[in-house]
C-alpha cells in the first residue's frame, strides 16, 4: 500500500515515531528482565547475592516493563497516529505531546531505578511510590488533553470506533491510578494507603484487574480496530457489533476486579457479584475478535504473503483464548483449582504476548515504513522469522504454565483416605521445575525475536528515503 | 451496610446489566438508515469503511443466555445486605470471636436454620468421613501408635503440613526451633509431655539480656566461655574460670550445673547447658548473642486448629523420632 505522505494534513508524527522506536526498546528490557526471573525460578544463584538483582525486585519490573513502557508506549504512538489520521487533523497540543513522550520516559527510568532499590507501595502493577505516581497523574491527564483535545478539532462528522476504545481507556485509566494509588507519604520514597483492609484489597483489584480490562484490553481494542482493516484492504464487519460490544465491555468490565478475591474476607455479595459480570463480560469481549477476524472475510489469502497480517489475526486469536480463559477461571470452582498455581501466569500471558504483544508488534510493522518514509520495512523475511520464534516461544510459554498450574492445583488438593493433604507445597515445586525450563526457553525465543525486530527497525529507519519498495501483492 | 449503600449496589448492579440487555436489544434492530448487510455504512476514516452486517445470531443469544443466567445467580446467591434464595454464605464473615464461630456454625448446622455455610458445611462433612479414623487411633496410647507403621504415615503427613514450616520436613529443627529428632528436649520427651506441647503450645519464660547486669561485653564474653566450656569443649581458662563466677545469675533457670530447667523439671524452657546442642546456635558469637540480647521462643497451640484426635498422632509420630 502506498502511503499518504502526500496528505494535505500537516500531522504530527514526531511523537509517535518517538513512541514507536522506544516501544521496540522497550520491548527488549521488559522481556529480558522476565527472561531472567524466570531464570531465577530454576537456578536461584542468577540473583548474584546482589538485592537488586532479587526476584522479588525484579518481577514488579519487569510488569512494569511491559504493561507500562512497552504496552503503553504502543499505545500512545498508535493511538496520537489513529486520532490523527482518523480525524484528519493535526494532533493537539503541541509541544504538550512531546511532554507526554519525555514524561513517560522518565517515568519508566524512574521505575528501573528505585524498583530494583527496593522501594514499592507493594501494591501489584501499581509498586511505585507516590511521587513518581504524581507523575504519571501528570503525564496522563496530559494525555487526555492531547488525545481529547484532537477529537474535537476534527474534520470527519462522526469518531471512528477506534477512537471510542482509546478514549474509553484514556480516561479509565487516569480514573483507576488515581483512585488505587491515594496514599499517605510519610516521607520522599515511603507512603501508606488511605484504604485499608479488606477495602484497600478491593481498590487494588479494581484497579489491577482494569488496568488488565483498560490498558491491556480496551486500549489494544483501539489498536486492532485501525491496524487489522488497514493492513488487511478490508472495511469493518459489523458497525453495530462495534457498538454493542464497546459499551457492554466498558460497563461490565469495572465490576470484574472482585474475581481476584474469591474465598477472601471480600463480603460474600461482592464475590459473587465479579464472578456474574467476568461471565456476562465473555460474550462482549468476543465481539471485538469476531468484528476483527471477520473483518478479514474475503481476503484471507493474504495471511500467505503478509506476516505483519499474521501478526494481526493471530492476535486476535489469542485475545478471544484468553477471554474465554478468563471469565471460566472467573468461576469460584474453577478459581478454587487454578488460583495461586501457575494457570494464571499462563492466563495473563496468553493475554500479554499472544494480544498485547502481537497485535501491538504487527502495529509497529505496519507503522514504522510510514513514519521513516519508506515503501516496506528493511526485511519481511524477518518478520516473518519474528513472527514464528515469537509464536513458538508463546506456545511454549503458556502451554508449560497450564500444564504445571494443573498439576499444582490438583496436587495442592489432593487427599488420602484418612483425609490428610497427599503432597507438601514443596513436592508440587519440584514437579514444576521442568515446566520452569520450558517457559525459560520460551521466553528466550520470545527475546530473540524482538532483537529481530530491532534491528529490523534499525535497518529500516537507516536506510535511504524511499529507497524501499513495496512489494506488489501478486 | 447501610440502606443507602444498599440501595446503591443494587440500582448499579442491576443498572449495568438491564443497560446490557437494553443495548443488545436496540443493536439487534438496523436502527441505521443503511440496509443490512454488506453494505458500507457511508463514512469512512482513514480509507476504513464500516460494514452493516447484523450482529451474529449465535452470539446475541449467547449473549442473552449470560445475561438472564446473571439475574438468576444473583437471585439464588444474594447481593447487597440480601443472602438470596438458598441462605448461602462462603464462611460466618464479620464474626470476631472463637466463641461466637462455634455458636454460628452449630446454629447453622442445624437443619433447619436455612443458612448454608459453605466452610461449615465442608468441615463438618470431613468431620463425617474422618473422624472415625482418628477416634480410634486416639483411644489407642502413643506408645502403641508409635509403633503402628499406618498410623506413623498420618502422623508424618500431618507434620509436613502443619509443623514442618518451622521444624523442617525432616523434623531437624532450624535456629530457634528445635531439632525434634533428637533425644534433648525443652520441656519433655515423653509421650504426655509432647502432647501437651503441641496441645497447648509452649512459650518461654523467656531469657532476659544480660549485657547491662554483666557489667558490658566483657562480662558477656566471660559467661559465653563459661557455657561452652559445660559442654566440655575447650576455652580460654581464664574468660571461663571469671565467667564462673557470675553464672550463679544464670543458675536460677539453667540450674547450678547448666543442667536446664527440665532437669530441675520447672517448665520454662531453659535449654540443658552441657549437651553441646543449641538451639540459637552454638558458635561463640551466637552464644555471646543469646547472652547479650535474651531469647524468647513460642510454639503456638494446636488443638483448636487440629482437635485433640489428630494431635494424638502428631505426638506419636515426634515420639517415635526419638526411639531408637
Amino acid at each position: 500500500m502506498t502511503i499518504s505522505n502526500t496528505s494535505a494534513v500537516d500531522y504530527n508524527f514526531d511523537v509517535v515515531r518517538q513512541f514507536t522506536v522506544m516501544t521496540v526498546i522497550w520491548g527488549i528490557f521488559g522481556t529480558l528482565v522476565g527472561v531472567l526471573i524466570a531464570g531465577q525460578l530454576i537456578w536461584p544463584a542468577l540473583n548474584f547475592e546482589t538485592p537488586w538483582l532479587t526476584y522479588s525486585r525484579l518481577r514488579p519490573l519487569h510488569t512494569n516493563a511491559v504493561i507500562f513502557a512497552f504496552g503503553t508506549s504502543a499505545l500512545f504512538a498508535t493511538s496520537y497516529y489513529v486520532v490523527q489520521r482518523t480525524c484528519q487533523t493535526r494532533l493537539f497540543g503541541g509541544k504538550l505531546a512531546s511532554f507526554t513522550f519525555w514524561g513517560w520516559q522518565a517515568i519508566i527510568v524512574a521505575a528501573a531505578i528505585t524498583l530494583p532499590l527496593g522501594y514499592t507501595s507493594s501494591k501489584e502493577y501499581a509498586e511505585l511510590e507516590w511521587p513518581i505516581d504524581i507523575l504519571i497523574a501528570v503525564v496522563w491527564i496530559s494525555y487526555a488533553i492531547v488525545f481529547f483535545g484532537t477529537l474535537i478539532k476534527r474534520k470527519t462528522s462522526h469518531i471512528y470506533v477506534a477512537n471510542w476504545f482509546f478514549g474509553g481507556f484514556i480516561i479509565t485509566v487516569a480514573v483507576l491510578h488515581i483512585g488505587n494509588s491515594m496514599v499517605i507519604p510519610v516521607s520522599m520514597m515511603k507512603s501508606y494507603s488511605i484504604y485499608s483492609g479488606a477495602i484497600d484489597a478491593m481498590m487494588q483489584w479494581w484497579y489491577g484487574h482494569n488496568a488488565v480490562g483498560f490498558l491491556l484490553t480496551a486500549g489494544f481494542l483501539g489498536m486492532m480496530y485501525y491496524f487489522v482493516p488497514k493492513q488487511a484492504e478490508r472495511p469493518v464487519y459489523s458497525y453495530r457489533l462495534s457498538i454493542v460490544h464497546f459499551w457492554a465491555l466498558i460497563s461490565l468490565y469495572i465490576w470484574a476486579g472482585p474475581h481476584h478475591l474469591h474465598y477472601t474476607a471480600l463480603p460474600d455479595w461482592v464475590q459473587s457479584v465479579g464472578m456474574v459480570m467476568s461471565i456476562v463480560l465473555f460474550l462482549p469481549s468476543w465481539g471485538g475478535m469476531i468484528n476483527g477476524i471477520m473483518t478479514l472475510s474475503g481476503a484471507w489469502h493474504k495471511l500467505r504473503h503478509d506476516p505483519i497480517l499474521r501478526f494481526l489475526i493471530v492476535s486476535l486469536s489469542f485475545y478471544g483464548m484468553s477471554t474465554f480463559e478468563g471469565p471460566m477461571m472467573a468461576i469460584k470452582s474453577v478459581n478454587a483449582l487454578s488460583h495461586y498455581t501457575d494457570w494464571t501466569i499462563g492466563h495473563v500471558h496468553s493475554g500479554a504476548l499472544g494480544w498485547v504483544a502481537m497485535i501491538s508488534i504487527g502495529a509497529m510493522y505496519h507503522l514504522i515504513p510510514i513514519l521513516f518514509n519508506q515503501g516496506r520495512m528493511y526485511s519481511i523475511r524477518l518478520i516473518n522469522i519474528h513472527f514464528w520464534l515469537h509464536t513458538a516461544g508463546l506456545i511454549l510459554y503458556i502451554v508449560a504454565m497450564w500444564i504445571s498450574g494443573v498439576m499444582q492445583g490438583l496436587m495442592w488438593r489432593a487427599v488420602n483416605t484418612d483425609g490428610t493433604l497427599t503432597y507438601s507445597f514443596v513436592e508440587s515445586l519440584t514437579a514444576s521445575y521442568p515446566f520452569y525450563f520450558i517457559r525459560f526457553v520460551g521466553g528466550v525465543l520470545v527475546v530473540i525475536g524482538f532483537f529481530l525486530m530491532a534491528y529490523n527497525m534499525f535497518k529500516t529507519i537507516g536506510a535511504k528515503d524511499g529507497s524501499l519498495e513495496a512489494v506488489e501483492e501478486t | 451496610m447501610s440502606d443507602f449503600w444498599n440501595i446503591w449496589v443494587w440500582v448499579l448492579t442491576l443498572g449495568s446489566l438491564v443497560g446490557c440487555y437494553l443495548i443488545l436489544r436496540w443493536c439487534l434492530k438496523n436502527f441505521t438508515d443503511v440496509e443490512e448487510g454488506d453494505v458500507s455504512m457511508g463514512h469512512s476514516f482513514d480509507g476504513i469503511e464500516e460494514l452493516n452486517n447484523p450482529l451474529p445470531k449465535w452470539w446475541s443469544t449467547f449473549f442473552l443466555l449470560t445475561i438472564i443466567w446473571a439475574f438468576g445467580y444473583i437471585a439464588f446467591y444474594g447481593l447487597g445486605n440480601w443472602t438470596g434464595l438458598l441462605g448461602w454464605k462462603s464462611s460466618n464473615q464479620g464474626i470476631l470471636s472463637l466463641a461466637e464461630s462455634k455458636a454460628k456454625t452449630a446454629e447453622y448446622l442445624a437443619k433447619d436454620s436455612g443458612v448454608l455455610v459453605q466452610y461449615d458445611r465442608e468441615i463438618a462433612r470431613a468431620d463425617e468421613r474422618y473422624g472415625p479414623i482418628f477416634d480410634a487411633y486416639a483411644a489407642r496410647s502413643i506408645e502403641d501408635l508409635a509403633t503402628d507403621s499406618e498410623a506413623l504415615k498420618i502422623g508424618q503427613r500431618l507434620f509436613i503440613q502443619n509443623c514442618s514450616q518451622c521444624h523442617g520436613s525432616d523434623a531437624r529443627g532450624t535456629t530457634g526451633f528445635p531439632n525434634l529428632a533428637d533425644k534433648a528436649s525443652l520441656y519433655g520427651g515423653s509421650p504426655e509431655a509432647i502432647k501437651t506441647s503441641i496441645m497447648h503450645g509452649r512459650k518461654a519464660m523467656g531469657m532476659m539480656a544480660w549485657e547491662g547486669a554483666l557489667g558490658g561485653e566483657q562480662g558477656v564474653k566471660e559467661v559465653a566461655a563459661y557455657v561452652i566450656s559445660l559442654s566440655g569443649r575447650s576455652v580460654n581458662a581464664e574468660l571461663a574460670k571469671a565467667g564462673k563466677a557470675n553464672y550463679g545469675l544464670c543458675a536460677g533457670c539453667h540450674g547450678s550445673d547448666g543442667q536446664g530447667s527440665l532437669a530441675l523439671g520447672l517448665p520454662m524452657g531453659a535449654p540443658n547447658l552441657t549437651d553441646n546442642i543449641w538451639l540459637y546456635g552454638g558458635t561463640q558469637r551466637a552464644i555471646e548473642e543469646s547472652i547479650r540480647n535474651g531469647r524468647a521462643g513460642v510454639m503456638p497451640p494446636w488443638k483448636e486448629i487440629l482437635g485433640e484426635e489428630k494431635v494424638h498422632v502428631i505426638s506419636a509420630y515426634v515420639y517415635s523420632l526419638s526411639l531408637d
